[in-house]
C-alpha cells in the first residue's frame, strides 16, 4: 500500500463526512436540510452532559448494561487454540445490539420534537429495537422490511405488532433490505417535516456512519474494561460479523489505535463468492447508494445487484463506508463465511456453549473456527455475539430439514 | 457556453410562452421503441426532452417510474445504450435539448470524465443527477460545467431562504423546482403554493424555473406552467407507456401514438397559459 497511514484510525470523518474517498451524502435535495439539522442537533447532544447521562441511565436500567464478556470455555476447549470470549450483545433487551444505537436515535428524536419514526429492517431486530424504544418515548413508529423477510422473520414481525408498529412489507426489488432501506427513504422525503428516519447501521449519509458508530462504540468500550479485569490486558484479536457493520464497528472502533489487536470482520459469502453472495467488500467495488460511497454489489452497468444470505440480517449489497476505508488501509482485515459455515456454527455453539446465536453472529462464529485452532492458548479472541437466535430457529429448522 | 437548452429557454422568453418539458425512460419499453417515443416528442409539443437514465434503486422515485427503470433495464438497457438512443435522436434533430436524468452510481461506475465527453459527443446538453446536493458537487457538477453541459440542480419545498444560494450557485440551464415533498407520481401541488415559491426561487436567480412533480393533467400543466417558465410532466407519460402495453410487457402498436397523443393534449394545456412575470 503506498498510501500513507494516518496517525490515527480514529479519526474520521471529517466535516463532510468522508473517510478517505468513502461516505459522503448522496441524497436528495429535499433530504439535505434534514441531513444537515441532525447533523447539528447530535453535535449538540452529544457534548450535553444531561443527554449522556440520560442515556446511561437507559442502558444501565432498561437495556440491561453493560453486557457480559463471558469465556466460551467449551468452544476454546473445542477448537484447542485461542482462548475465546463472546461479548454478550445477545443478553441486551430485545435481544442484540440495534438497541443501543436505536436509543440513542430515538433520544435525539424526541429532542429534536419529531413525532414519528421510520426504519428499515432486514432480520427485524433494528425494527423490534425501535418499536420498542418508541414504545418507551411514545413516539409513533413505521417500520419497512422486504416482503422476503417479513415471511423469514415471522416472531419479529409479530414482535414489532405488538409493541404498537406498523410494519410496512416492501415488494419492489429483490423483497428484502436494500429495497426496505429505498422505500424508508421515500418515505422520509415525503414525510419531512415531522419524521426522524432512525437508521439500523452504521451506513447512509453523513452523520449516520458516524453517530450510529458513536452510540454502537459502547460495546467496545466495555470490552476494553471487562477484558482488563479478566486477563489484564488487551484482547489480541476482535471477530464480528458486518451487514452493514453496526455490531463490528461498536466492537471494533475503541481499539482501531491498539496496533497489538488484530481485526476480523465476517461477510455473509451466501452459496459462495463465485455464486449468490452478499460480500460487498470480498466481492464488490466502490460505488454509490443510499446516501454514501461505499464497496457494493453490482453490474458492470453500476446496476446494483441483489445480495443472498441465509441471514436476512446480513442480506444486503453494500457495507458501512468506514469499513470500506478501514479494509483500503488494511487496518481491519475481511473474511467471508458461508450459508453452510455459519450454520454448522450455530449447531456447534447451542451444544457447546447452550447459547442459541442469531445466524449474523454465527458467521463471525463460522470464521473463528477457522482462526481460533491455529492459534496459541494465550491468545485471547472477542467475538461479538451480537444478537440471540430465537427468530432464526423456524428457518434453521428448514434449512437442516428439522433436523438439529 | 450556451446550449440548447439556453437558446430553447431564450426563443420562448420571446414567444411570451413556458416551456413543456417532458420525461420519459431510457430504453422503455425497448429501445427501439424509446427511440421512436423520443423522435415524436417535440412535433407532439415537448420543448424540452428529459431521458431517465435507469437504475436499480431509484430512491426518489415513485411506483410508475420504478417500474419503468425496470422494465428498461429488463430490455437491456445501459448508460452506453441510452448515450446511443441521444445520438440516434439527434440523427434527425440538433435543436430540441435533451436533458438526462438520474442517479449518480451509473455515471461514477462509467468514470465520470469518459461519460461527460462522451454524453457531450452524444448531443446531451444537461444532467439532472436526484442524489448529488450542492455538498458533492466535485464529483460531477463542476466537471460537468467544464466539460459544457448545463447541470440542472433540484430546489424543494425544504430549501430554505438560506440553502437557495447554494443550491443556485454552479446551477445552469434551468432550475427545477420540486413542488412537492415527495416522490415522483405523487399527489400535485397547489398552484399558489407553486407560484410563490417560484418568485422566491427567482430573487436569487435569472434563470428559468420548471416546476414538475404531480402534474398529469392539460388543466394541472396549464396552471402551473402559467406560474413559471416550464411545467414538466413525466409519471403521466410513463403511464401511458405502461397502458399501451401487451400482456407480456411489450410494446405494441398503439405505444408510441398513446405517447404523443398525451404529450400533444398536455402541450395545448401549457400553451394556453402565459409566461410567468419576471
Ligand atoms: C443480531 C444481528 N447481528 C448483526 C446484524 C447485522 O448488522 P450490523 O452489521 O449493522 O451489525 C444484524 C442485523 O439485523 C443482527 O440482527
Amino acid at each position: 500500500m503506498n498510501q500513507a497511514l494516518p496517525n490515527s484510525f480514529r479519526s474520521g470523518p471529517d466535516e463532510r463526512g468522508h473517510f478517505g474517498i468513502y461516505g459522503g451524502r448522496f441524497v436528495a435535495e429535499t433530504l439535505m436540510p434534514l441531513i444537515l439539522d441532525l447533523e447539528k442537533a447530535y453535535a449538540q447532544a452529544k457534548v450535553d452532559p444531561a443527554f449522556r447521562a440520560e442515556m446511561d441511565g437507559h442502558l444501565k436500567h432498561y437495556v440491561g448494561r453493560p453486557s457480559a464478556l463471558y469465556f466460551a470455555e467449551r468452544l476454546t476447549e473445542h477448537f484447542g487454540g485461542a482462548k475465546i470470549y463472546f461479548k454478550r450483545e445477545d443478553l441486551n433487551h430485545t435481544g442484540a445490539h440495534k438497541v443501543n444505537n436505536v436509543l440513542g436515535q430515538i433520544m435525539l428524536a424526541k429532542r429534536m420534537g419529531k413525532p414519528r419514526v421510520i426504519a428499515e429492517t432486514g432480520a427485524g431486530m433494528h425494527g423490534v429495537a425501535t418499536a420498542t424504544m418508541c414504545a418507551k418515548f411514545g413516539l409513533e413508529c413505521v417500520v419497512f422490511m422486504g416482503a422476503v423477510d417479513v415471511e423469514r422473520q415471522q416472531p419479529n414481525v409479530l414482535r414489532m405488532k405488538a409493541l404498537g408498529a406498523e410494519v410496512r412489507p416492501v415488494s419492489s426489488g429483490a423483497h428484502t433490505l436494500k429495497d426496505a432501506m429505498n422505500e424508508a427513504l421515500r418515505d422520509w422525503v415525503t414525510n419531512v417535516h415531522d419524521t426522524f428516519y432512525c437508521i439500523g447501521t452504521v451506513a447512509g449519509p453523513h452523520p449516520y456512519p458516524m453517530m450510529v458508530r458513536d452510540f454502537q462504540a459502547v460495546i467496545g468500550q466495555e470490552v476494553r474494561e471487562q477484558i482488563m479485569q479478566a486477563e489484564g490486558r488487551l484482547p489480541d484479536s476482535l471477530v464480528a460479523c458486518i451487514g452493514g457493520g453496526s455490531n463490528a464497528m461498536g466492537l471494533f472502533h475503541p481499539f482501531l489505535d491498539d496496533p497489538g489487536v488484530a481485526i476480523y470482520g465476517v461477510e455473509a459469502a451466501g452459496h459462495g463468492l463465485d455464486k449468490l453472495h452478499a460480500a460487498s467488500i470480498a466481492g464488490g467495488k466502490p460505488g454509490v447508494l443510499h446516501g454514501n460511497r461505499t464497496y457494493l454489489l453490482m453490474d458492470p452497468d453500476g446496476q446494483i445487484e441483489e445480495a443472498h444470505s441465509i441471514s436476512a440480517g446480513l442480506d444486503y449489497p453494500g457495507v458501512g463506508p468506514e469499513h470500506s476505508w478501514l479494509h483500503d488501509v488494511g487496518r481491519v482485515k475481511f473474511l467471508s463465511a458461508t450459508d453452510t459455515e455459519a450454520l454448522d456454527a450455530f449447531k456447534l455453539c447451542c451444544r457447546l456453549e447452550g447459547i442459541i446465536p442469531a445466524l449474523e453472529p454465527s458467521h463471525a462464529l463460522a470464521k473463528v473456527a477457522d482462526l481460533a485452532p491455529k492459534l496459541p492458548k494465550d491468545h485471547l479472541m472477542v467475538v461479538n455475539m451480537s444478537g440471540r437466535g430465537d427468530k432464526d430457529l423456524a428457518s434453521v429448522a428448514e434449512h437442516l430439514g428439522g433436523q438439529f | 457556453m450556451t446550449t440548447r437548452i439556453d437558446t430553447r429557454f431564450a426563443d420562448l422568453a420571446h414567444e411570451g410562452r413556458p416551456a413543456f418539458v417532458t420525461f420519459v425512460m431510457a430504453g422503455d419499453p425497448d429501445l427501439d421503441t424509446s427511440l421512436q417515443i423520443l423522435k415524436a416528442l417535440p412535433a407532439a409539443g415537448a420543448d424540452v426532452i428529459e431521458i431517465g437514465m435507469p437504475f436499480t434503486d431509484p430512491m426518489a422515485d415513485g411506483p410508475a417510474i420504478q417500474a419503468a427503470g425496470l422494465r428498461a433495464l429488463k430490455a437491456g438497457t445501459t448508460l452506453k445504450k441510452t448515450l446511443a438512443l441521444v445520438r440516434d435522436f439527434r440523427t434527425t434533430d440538433n435543436v430540441t435539448p435533451i436533458v438526462l436524468m438520474g442517479y449518480y452510481n451509473p455515471i461514477y461506475i462509467y468514470g465520470v470524465d469518459a461519460f461527460l465527453a462522451d454524453a457531450k459527443q452524444a448531443g446531451v446538453d444537461g444532467l439532472i443527477i436526484v442524489d448529488l446536493p450542492p455538498e458533492e458537487d466535485e464529483e460531477l457538477c463542476l466537471p460537468a460545467m467544464k466539460a459544457g453541459l448545463n447541470f440542472i440542480r433540484l430546489a424543494t419545498p425544504t430549501t430554505d431562504e438560506k440553502r437557495l444560494p447554494a443550491v443556485l450557485a454552479n446551477t445552469s440551464g434551468f432550475v427545477y423546482y420540486v413542488s412537492i415533498t415527495g416522490i415522483t407520481g405523487s399527489a400535485s401541488a397547489d398552484a399558489s403554493a407553486v407560484g410563490a415559491a417560484v418568485q422566491r426561487i427567482k430573487r436569487h436567480t435569472s434563470l428559468p424555473v420548471c416546476v414538475g412533480f404531480g402534474i398529469r393533467t392539460p388543466e394541472a400543466a396549464q396552471a402551473i406552467a402559467a406560474q413559471a417558465n416550464g411545467a414538466v410532466v413525466g409519471s403521466a407519460l410513463i403511464d401511458a407507456v405502461k397502458a399501451s402495453l401487451d400482456a407480456e410487457g411489450r410494446a405494441t402498436k398503439a405505444t408510441v401514438g398513446a405517447v404523443a397523443d398525451l404529450v400533444a393534449s398536455l402541450a395545448a394545456g401549457v400553451r394556453g397559459a402565459k409566461q410567468a412575470a419576471e
